[in-house]
């Protein structure tokens, strides 16, 4: 959007290094916001410490009692106000109808926000890695990575309340809203590595939950995506890869990682027998495990049958990736049972 | 004589003449006497002492939340306690500290000697309103901390409808809703008196601006509030009945719930700020012995304000993914409130040209307000713009710029307010050089605060964390440390207001030189407040006002 004042005007010292293709209109209008304001302020501070001075209370001075009005002064001090309101409006507005309309042939990411986390993952598929982080009460972050130079849309929703999907650095924002998907749409600019913070209420951990943004050349991004997708040649690994990224991590707990509940622990089962709902016994064996994730219901553990209900994952798992994961089970065969049953 | 020849130390006047040994504060004896009171005048000091309160409250929970955040993780609070604590805060601070501040505690007991009446238009109304801000009062303290509510003072869905908050929540907004009632009770009660019982000879041009202001105040209230009981009245349906308004697993919109709660809660900050202006106009033209500037315009821009903030409550979720029109129409009405705003500052500035300044408590008080609302009306600007406001939506930009209007403003114009009304209310004079270096204090406490604050939202600190990132550390140090000061500056002025009941002077009719109605009644009023109809006048002709040496206060020059 054109500017009626100069193309780029130095963003102030405070501002956070700007990274996206938004931060020269966002950075220019802020400054000439700020100017305005100091062109506003500091008059009304000369002529407010003048006047404490000036016709202060004092022996021998006495001021007029008579009420002041003028017609042309008040006209004045109505319209200019209003005349640089608009502007100010309309700058706003133009930079915002940018920011929302989301251009053709963007690369997608897809954003789901829960208690406390975040979750990216790939147009190929390929979810995020983390990366080690010294701050404040955390270790590992989630690592979003992106390709420079390339319109980037990111693909919003919730699991849970609200949240909201924040990177500084772009001076991009938006809500993240259960029941609905929202959009967000920006092109980085330099390569760097980012924060990405929540700015919606969300809980306990809201202020942890924060991520991070590296913007590295499209070559390296592609290099990413692949690595995104890999899965290890060690049937055992792979199946710990899986049990993450598959979200498996979030209901069952396995060795010392994963929650704790609702659904039961993988530790210690292997090769015994398991209690049913029913009262039927049976052998935790590969045919338990593999009927377990293709029809979870089928045949569940006592104790579980009301706890919140697993999804099937047949079509979603590879024959070889339901090995891998049997594998996995499999060796953690003489693990304690972590937490809870 | 003039003012020239006012004797600046020890007046030593006798009290005789304008003290009342039978005024309305030794009308009548014992508890039910104040309990059971319709004395419009007990009914605002009552208020007076629970606003106080629950300032006091509000304020220490603000000192725990910076004391927390001096260091970035490991504070002395859990991230629940910490985000307990921010609730009761903000719920403390709006609902039953600024609301009600202003318009129930000094409107309560100004109005009507304003308008040299007797008492308001409903007497047993406004009583029963001040039971139920009592009764929503403990009914919202309990809800707040015996479930350990921890939403917010937004209560935003769907997080305040999860399985273990959904009751607490209601219970909460019913509190609201209760202390609702009070506020639209209070405001009918004034619109009623005003409309009818000004005196012959008040003409709507020729009233007093805090009355305009409490005017366009209590439209606000009676139109707004029935909002907010219409958004429990859905909360409990949808909790209750399981219809699906607000929450996404039942096909609601928490989005929805956004635009009922913010149609109340914007036009709330307009109940909060206008008062807070009419004061400042009192204050202004008394302690600069000189008539208001442009008088209409400020009478206007307090119904203009009271209009138009019933049309931006939508800049409040400019990043929630509403329609691109709806937002850009809500931010142009958003910057239609910053005009009538800019007036009224430069209205004030221009009553102190030619004037004659005095530099006491309450004025210094006025003064600061001028300083710190413009910069929480400028800083509104970048918030209203929708590109900027991208980048600092929820961050502490949000949380500075609202309180320099909230708390630089209103609350600095109450406090100047209670100053200035202090020898009416109580009919002692405080000591005047503490008054003065308690508002200093408090001015540079303030902006100590909240400055480094603009700087952390501009740099991407987001609201509402309990732990931050290390590099906001220092700011957020200096935050702190400004905290304290203010704290120590706010703590001092309510010494300086207890010392006056113990050792203060006795306060003559009128210590300042106002030209209003409350002014020609005694320090403090009788019951009746005025033995016969006072005569009505210019509220801002200071020119027949002059210094009289034997009372140490100003007579009017027959």
């Amino acid at each position: 959007m054109s500017f009626i004042l100069a193309d780029k005007v130095a963003p102030y010292a405070w501002f956070p290094d700007g990274a996206s293709s938004f931060v020269n209109q966002v950075d220019t209008l802020f400054t000439v916001i700020m100017w305005i304001c100091v062109v506003f302020f500091v008059p009304i501070v000369i002529a407010m410490g003048y006047f404490m001075w000036k016709f202060r209370e004092r022996p021998g001075y006495r001021g007029s009692p008579e009420a002041l009005h003028n017609n042309l002064i008040e006209i004045t001090w109505t319209v200019v106000p209003t005349i640089i309101v608009v502007w100010i409006f309309w700058e706003g507005a133009m930079g915002y109808l940018d920011m929302s309309r989301i251009p053709k042939g963007t690369i997608d990411v897809n954003v789901t926000a829960k208690k406390w986390n975040w979750a990216f993952k790939y147009e190929n598929g390929g979810e995020h890695e983390t990366i080690a982080v010294s701050e404040s009460n955390v270790k590992e972050l989630p690592l979003l990575v992106l390709p420079v130079e390339r319109d980037i849309k990111i693909i919003m929703r919730s699991e849970d309340v609200l949240h909201s999907f924040y990177i500084p650095a772009f001076r991009a924002k938006r809500d993240v809203v259960p029941g609905r998907y929202n959009y967000l749409w920006f092109r980085p600019t330099v390569e760097g590595v980012y924060d990405l913070f929540c700015t919606e209420y969300c809980g306990d951990n809201h202020s942890q939950m924060i991520a991070k943004v590296k913007v590295v050349k499209e070559a390296e991004y592609r290099k990413a995506l692949e690595k995104a997708v890999q899965e290890p040649e060690d049937p055992i690994e792979r199946g710990k890869l899986l049990y993450k990224r598959q979200g498996c991590s979030t209901c069952h707990n396995a060795g010392s990682e994963g929650a704790s509940g609702p659904g039961p622990s993988y530790n210690g089962s292997w090769g015994k027998k398991v209690q049913l709902e029913s009262g039927e016994e049976v052998d935790f064996d590969e045919n338990y495990v593999e009927r377990s994730i293709l029809n979870p219901q089928a045949q569940a553990r006592k104790g579980y049958g009301k706890a919140s209900p697993m999804n099937s994952y047949a079509g979603k798992l590879k024959k070889d990736q339901i090995e891998a994961l049997i594998a996995f089970i499999k060796s953690l065969e003489n693990s304690t049972a972590a937490g809870k049953k | 004589m003039s003012v020239v020849d006012r004797p600046l130390a020890s007046p030593g006047y006798s009290e005789a003449d304008s003290y009342p040994t039978h005024h309305f504060l030794n009308h009548s004896h014992g508890i039910l006497s104040w309990a059971l009171t319709l004395d419009h005048k007990r009914i605002g000091l009552m208020y007076l002492v629970g606003v106080m309160s629950s300032f006091a409250l509000g304020g220490l929970f603000a000192l725990m939340i910076r004391i927390h955040l001096w260091n970035f993780q490991d504070g002395w609070l859990s991230n629940k306690t910490y985000n307990q604590v921010f609730t009761l805060h903000g719920a403390i601070m709006v609902f039953l500290f600024i609301i009600p501040s202003i318009p129930a505690a000094l409107g309560n007991f100004l109005l009507p000697i304003m308008l040299g009446t007797k008492d308001v238009a409903f007497p047993r109304l406004n009583l029963m309103s001040f039971y139920l801000w009592i009764t929503g009062l403990v009914f919202f303290l309990a809800a707040l901390s015996i479930t350990g509510l921890d939403t917010g003072w937004t209560f935003y869905t769907p997080y305040s409808i999860d399985t273990q908050q959904g009751g607490a929540v209601l219970a909460a907004t019913f509190g609201v809703f209760v202390l609702g009632f009070s506020s639209i009770f209070t405001g009918l009660n004034f619109i009623v008196t005003i409309n009818t019982m000004r005196p012959p000879g008040m003409s709507w041009f020729r009233m007093p601006l805090f009355l305009w202001a409490l005017y366009s105040t209590s439209i606000i209230q009676v139109l707004a509030t029935p909002v907010l009981g219409i958004t429990v009245l859905l909360l409990s349906a949808e909790r209750l009945l399981g219809i699906g308004i607000f929450d996404p697993k039942l096909n609601g919109d928490p989005v929805t719930f956004q635009h009922f709660f913010w149609f109340y809660s914007h036009p709330a900050v307009y109940i909060m700020i206008l008062p807070a202006m009419g004061i400042i106009s009192e204050l202004m033209s008394v302690h600069c012995h000189k008539g208001i500037f442009g008088y209409r315009m400020i009478a206007y821009s307090s119904i203009a304000i009271a209009l138009f903030g019933f049309l931006v409550w939508g800049h409040h979720m400019f990043t929630s993914g509403m329609a691109d029109v709806t937002a850009v129409v809500f931010s142009a009405l958003t910057f239609t409130v910053s005009i009538p705003s800019a007036i009224k500052v430069f209205n004030w500035l221009g009553t102190m040209y030619q004037g004659t300044v005095s530099l006491n408590t309450p004025m210094l008080y006025a003064l600061a307000f001028i300083f710190l609302f413009t910069i929480g009306g400028l800083t509104g600007l970048p918030l209203g713009a929708l590109s900027t406001d991208m980048h600092f939506h929820d961050t502490y930009f949000v949380v500075a710029h609202f309180h320099y209007v909230m708390m630089g403003g209103t609350l600095v114009a109450f406090l100047g307010g209670v100053f200035h009304w202090w020898p009416k209310m109580t009919g002692r004079m405080f000591n005047d050089k503490l008054g003065i270096v308690s508002a200093i204090i408090v001015f540079v406490g303030f902006n100590l605060t909240f400055l480094p604050q603009f700087v952390l939202g501009s740099r991407g600190m987001p609201r509402r964390y309990a732990t931050y990132l290390p590099e906001f550390q220092p700011l957020h140090q200096l935050s702190t440390i400004g905290s304290l000061t203010l704290g120590s500056g706010l703590l001092l002025a309510l010494i300086v207001l207890l010392m006056s009941l113990v050792n203060g002077k006795k306060a003559p009719r009128n210590p300042w030189g106002g030209a209003t109605l409350e002014w020609e009644c005694a320090s403090p009023p009788p019951h009746d407040n005025f033995s016969s109809a006072p005569t009505v006048g210019d509220p801002y002709d200071f020119s027949n006002i002059e210094y009289d040496g034997k009372t140490g206060g100003y007579v009017k020059r027959a």
